[in-house]
C-alpha cells in the first residue's frame, strides 16, 4: 500500500478480504467438524458467515459509491508469486465494476443459504453440503475481486472445482457423476483457453496485473496485429466454458442434476456469469482485439437464439431453466459483443435475481411433488400460491414485461445491437425473445395453471415452509425492483453512471446517442415479441388453440430435433468423445506394455542376480574365512608386486 | 633390543605364529579352538608391532601404544565372539561350525 493510502481513514474498503474470507472459514469449519458434531449448525453456521459477508459486500458497494467517480482502489494482503520479472499479487482490486459484482454476489449467495436449511433439511449429506457452498462464495469472490489475470484463475478454477463437487452431491445415482464428470471435462476445455491467454498476456505485456495490461492494449494492437486477438480469442475460449455458451454449453443443462439450491446460485445466477465478468472485465483488451469482438457478439447471438428454441420443447421444468440460462448468458455475451458491457453487467446482476428465483421457485415445486416432469403438474397455484406468484413475477422480469427487471436490461441490450449497427443481431435478439416469452409461459402454466394432471401427485403438494418462501419473497421484490433501481431511465441509469468508469476505453470513439424516437420504438418492438410470445403461449396451453400436440405433430422432424436437443450430446459423443477414449486406450497400452515392460524387464534382472548371488552365502564361516584369506593374498600379491616393482611396467 | 637376537628371528616367529593361527581358523570346526586360534594371529601380529617398536625404539614408540589397542579390539572380539557361540549352543547344542548353517542364502 502507498504511504498516501496509509494515511486516509479506514474504511469498508479495507475489509475487503473479509468478505472471501468469512465463507472460507464457514466451509473451513463445516468441513472439519461438520460430520462429526456440527451436523445440524452446518446451515445455520453458513448462512451466519454469508449474512456477515453480503453486509460488508453492500457497505462496499456504498463505499465506492461515495467514493464517486474514479473509485479504484487495490487492497494487498500479500505478494503471492515473485520470480525475476514474474509478479503475482493476492490483491484485491475494489472499483465500481467489481462492488457490483460482489454485492450481487453477496445477496443472491446469501438468499440461497436461507433457502437451502429449509431445502437440504432432511439430506444424509448436508454438512458437505454446506462446506462447499460456501467454499463456492469463497471462489467467486476471490474471481471478482482479483486484480490480476493468475489470481482470477485460482478463483476460476475453484468455482469449477466447487460446481463439480455439487452436480455430483447426490453421487450415489449414476446420472448426477456423469453430468459432473461432463461440466468438469467441458470447463477444462475452456480453462485450457484460459491459460493460454494468461500466458500469451505475460509474454507480451509482461504482467498479468489489470492496471499493468489494459493501458498498454491499444499499442500492442499495433505493434503486433493479431497476438492481442489471439490473446482476447483465448480468454473467450475460457469464458465460453464457464459461461455455457456455443460450443462448451451443454454441461449445463445436465448440471441440472445438482440440488437445486446449487442449480439456482452457481449454474443461473453466478459462476455461470463469471464468463460474462471476465469479458466486461477485460473491455479495453476485447475493445482494441479488431474482430474478437465481433466473434463474442455473434456467439452470443447464435447461443441465445439456439439455446432458446430447445427450451421451446423440454418437459422437465429445471431444464426448461437451464436452456433459458444459456439462452440469457448469450444475450450478456450479445451485448459486451456490440460494445454495451455495462448493459451486460446490468442483466447479469437482474438475471441474477430472477432466475435464481426461478429455479428456488422450480425447486420449491419439485420439493413439494417430488416430480420434475411438468406434464405431470398443473393446477399447482391453488397449493402453492406464494410460490405461483413469486415464480409469475420471475417469469414475467424473463420476458421482460415493463417495469420488471428483465425489460430494462434486455431491452438496452437488444436496443445497443440495433444502435451500434447491428441489425442483424438485433432481429435475433428480439425473436429470441418472443421465444423466450413463449417457453416461460408455457412452463408456468404446465406447472401451475389449468386442471390438475395427476390427482395424486395435486393433494400431497403442499406450500413449501417460511424459511423457503421468504427468499422467494426477498428476489421477487429484485425481480421487480431491480431493473428500475439500477437501470432507470435507460442509458443514463445508477449503473451507467457507476460503471462507466470501470469499462471505459481511452481513445474509443462514443457512439451516437440515439434519438428518444429510436428507443421507445425499439422498446416498444421488445415488448410486443413478448406479449406475442406470451399470447400464443397462452393461446395454446390454455385455450389448445391450436393444439400444442397437434403442432408438434405437424412439425414433425423440426420437432423431433429440438426434443432431442439438435443431437449435439451424439455429436459430440461422435466426433469427440469417442475419438479421445481411442486415443486414451493407446495411451493406456503404450503406459501398460513399454512403460511397465521396461519397469518390470528390470525387476526380473534383479532378481536372476539375486538368485544367482544367494549361492555365495554358503553360511559356512569356514567358507568366508577362507574368502578372507584368498582377498588377502590377492591384496598382498598386487600391492607387494607394485611395491617390488614385478607388476610395475 | 638385545643385539643377540636379530630383527629378523622376531619377524620369522611371528609370521609362523599368524600362519599357524590362519591355518586353524581354516581347518579347525571347533568354534571355541576357531576362536583360539583368531587370538593367535592377533598375538602374532603384536609381536611384531613390539618387535619393530623395540627396534626404532628411540624414534618411535607408536607401535607399542598399538599393541594396547590390539590388545583392546581383542578382548571385544572375544567377548562378542564367545556370546555368539554360546547363544548358537543353546539353539543346538553343539560347537561344531559346519553344523551352524542358519545363515545360508
Amino acid at each position: 500500500m502507498l504511504p498516501a493510502e496509509a494515511a486516509r481513514g479506514g474504511d469498508a474498503i479495507d475489509l475487503v478480504w473479509l468478505v472471501a474470507l468469512v465463507p472460507l472459514a464457514a466451509a473451513v469449519v463445516n468441513g472439519a467438524f461438520g460430520r462429526r458434531w456440527l451436523r445440524k449448525w452446518t446451515g445455520p453456521i453458513a448462512t451466519v458467515a454469508l449474512g456477515v459477508s453480503a453486509v460488508l459486500g453492500v457497505a462496499i458497494l456504498f463505499a465506492v459509491i461515495g467514493l464517486g467517480h474514479e473509485a479504484s482502489r487495490r487492497v494487498t494482503l500479500y505478494e503471492w508469486i515473485g520470480v525475476g520479472d514474474f509478479h503475482v499479487g493476492a490483491t484485491a482490486l475494489v472499483d465500481p465494476l467489481s462492488a457490483f459484482m460482489v454485492a450481487t454476489v453477496t445477496v443472491v449467495s446469501l438468499l440461497i443459504h436461507v433457502y437451502s436449511n429449509g431445502y437440504m433439511a432432511h439430506d444424509r449429506g448436508i454438512h458437505r453440503f454446506f462446506t462447499w457452498l460456501p467454499l463456492f462464495v469463497f471462489f467467486m469472490l476471490t474471481l471478482v475481486l482479483a486484480d490480476n489475470y493468475v489470481l482470477m484463475f485460482v478463483g476460476w478454477e475453484g468455482v469449477g472445482l466447487c460446481s463439480y463437487l455439487l452436480i455430483g452431491f447426490w453421487f450415489e445415482r449414476e446420472a448426477p457423476y456423469v453430468a459432473a464428470k461432463k461440466a468438469f471435462v467441458m470447463n477444462r476445455i475452456g480453462d485450457w483457453g484460459f491459460t493460454i491467454g494468461v500466458i500469451l498476456t505475460f509474454l507480451t505485456f509482461g504482467s498479468v496485473a489489470f492496471h499493468d495490461v489494459f493501458p498498454k492494449a491499444a499499442e500492442v494492437q499495433k505493434a503486433e496485429p493479431g497476438m492481442l486477438t489471439l490473446i482476447a480469442l483465448a480468454f473467450f475460449l475460457g469464458a465460453t466454458g464457464k459461461s455455457a455458451q456455443l460450443p462448451l454449453y451443454s454441461w449445463l443443462p445436465d448440471a441440472m442434476e445438482g440440488p437445486t439450491p446449487v442449480s439456482a446460485l452457481i449454474h443461473a445466477a453466478t459462476m455461470v456469469t463469471a464468463g460474462v465478468y471476465l469479458v466486461a472485465r477485460s473491455t479495453a483488451l476485447f475493445a482494441a482485439a479488431g474482430p474478437a469482438l465481433l466473434v463474442v457478439a455473434v456467439v452470443g447471438a447464435i447461443t441465445a437464439i439456439f439455446a432458446a428454441t430447445i427450451a421451446l420443447v423440454q418437459t422437465d421444468i429445471k431444464r426448461v431453466m437451464a436452456y433459458s440460462t444459456v439462452s440469457q448468458l448469450g444475450y450478456m455475451f450479445l451485448a459486451t459483443g456490440v460494445g454495451a458491457p455495462i448493459a451486460a453487467m446490468f442483466h447479469l446482476a437482474t438475471h441474477a435475481f430472477f432466475k435464481a428465483l426461478l429455479f428456488l421457485g422450480s425447486g420449491s415445486v419439485i420439493h413439494a411433488t417430488e416430480e420434475q416432469d411438468m406434464r405431470r403438474m398443473g393446477g399447482l397455484r391453488r397449493k402453492m400460491p406464494v410460490t405461483y406468484w413469486t415464480m409469475l413475477v420471475a417469469g414475467g422480469a424473463l420476458a421482460a414485461i415493463p417495469p420488471l427487471a428483465g425489460f430494462w436490461s434486455k431491452d438496452e441490450i437488444v436496443g445497443a445491437a440495433f444502435t451500434n449497427g447491428y441489425p442483424i443481431l438485433w432481429g435475433v435478439g428480439v425473436f429470441t425473445g418472443a421465444l423466450t416469452a413463449f417457453y416461460v409461459t408455457r412452463a408456468l402454466y404446465l406447472t401451475f395453471g389449468g386442471e390438475p394432471r395427476d390427482q395424486h401427485l395435486y393433494e400431497h403438494a403442499h406450500e413449501s415452509p417460511q424459511v423457503m418462501t421468504i427468499p422467494l419473497l426477498a428476489l421477487a421484490v429484485g425481480a421487480v425492483l431491480a431493473g428500475i433501481v439500477l437501470g432507470f431511465p435507460p442509458e443514463g441509469g445508477f449503473v451507467h453512471r457507476f460503471l462507466e468508469p470501470s469499462v471505459a476505453v481511452e481513445g474509443a470513439a462514443r457512439h451516437a446517442e440515439p434519438e428518444m424516437i429510436v428507443v421507445l420504438a425499439l422498446a416498444a418492438a421488445s415488448v410486443v415479441a413478448g406479449l406475442v410470445g406470451i399470447g400464443i403461449g397462452l393461446a395454446m396451453y390454455a385455450r389448445r388453440r391450436p393444439d400444442p400436440a397437434a403442432l408438434s405433430r405437424a412439425a414433425g422432424p423440426a420437432y423431433t430435433l429440438l426434443v432431442n436437443r439438435y443431437y449435439v450430446d451424439e455429436l459430440y459423443d461422435r466426433r469427440f468423445v469417442d475419438l479421445m477414449r481411442a486415443a486414451f486406450g493407446a495411451a493406456w497400452a503404450f503406459d501398460v506394455h513399454i512403460i511397465d515392460g521396461i519397469v518390470e524387464r528390470l525387476g526380473a534382472l534383479a532378481r536372476l542376480i539375486g538368485s544367482q548371488g544367494r549361492r555365495l552365502q554358503t553360511g559356512l564361516v569356514g567358507n568366508y574365512a577362507l574368502s578372507i584369506v584368498a582377498g588377502l593374498v590377492v591384496l598382498i600379491v598386487v600391492y607387494g608386486g607394485y611395491a617390488t616393482g614385478i607388476l610395475r611396467r | 633390543m638385545s643385539a643377540l637376537v636379530p630383527l629378523g628371528a622376531f619377524i620369522a616367529l611371528s609370521a609362523a605364529l599368524f600362519f599357524i593361527g590362519m591355518a586353524g581358523v581354516l581347518v579347525r570346526r571347533n568354534a571355541i579352538v576357531i576362536l583360539m586360534c583368531v587370538e593367535l594371529m592377533l598375538n602374532a601380529t603384536n609381536l611384531a608391532f613390539v618387535a619393530f617398536s623395540r627396534r626404532l625404539g628411540l624414534l618411535d614408540e607408536r607401535g607399542s601404544v598399538f599393541v594396547v589397542f590390539v590388545f583392546v579390539v581383542a578382548a571385544a572380539e572375544v567377548a562378542v565372539g564367545l556370546a555368539i557361540v554360546l547363544a548358537a549352543y543353546r539353539n543346538r547344542p553343539t560347537v561344531d561350525v559346519d553344523e551352524v548353517k542358519e545363515m545360508r542364502g
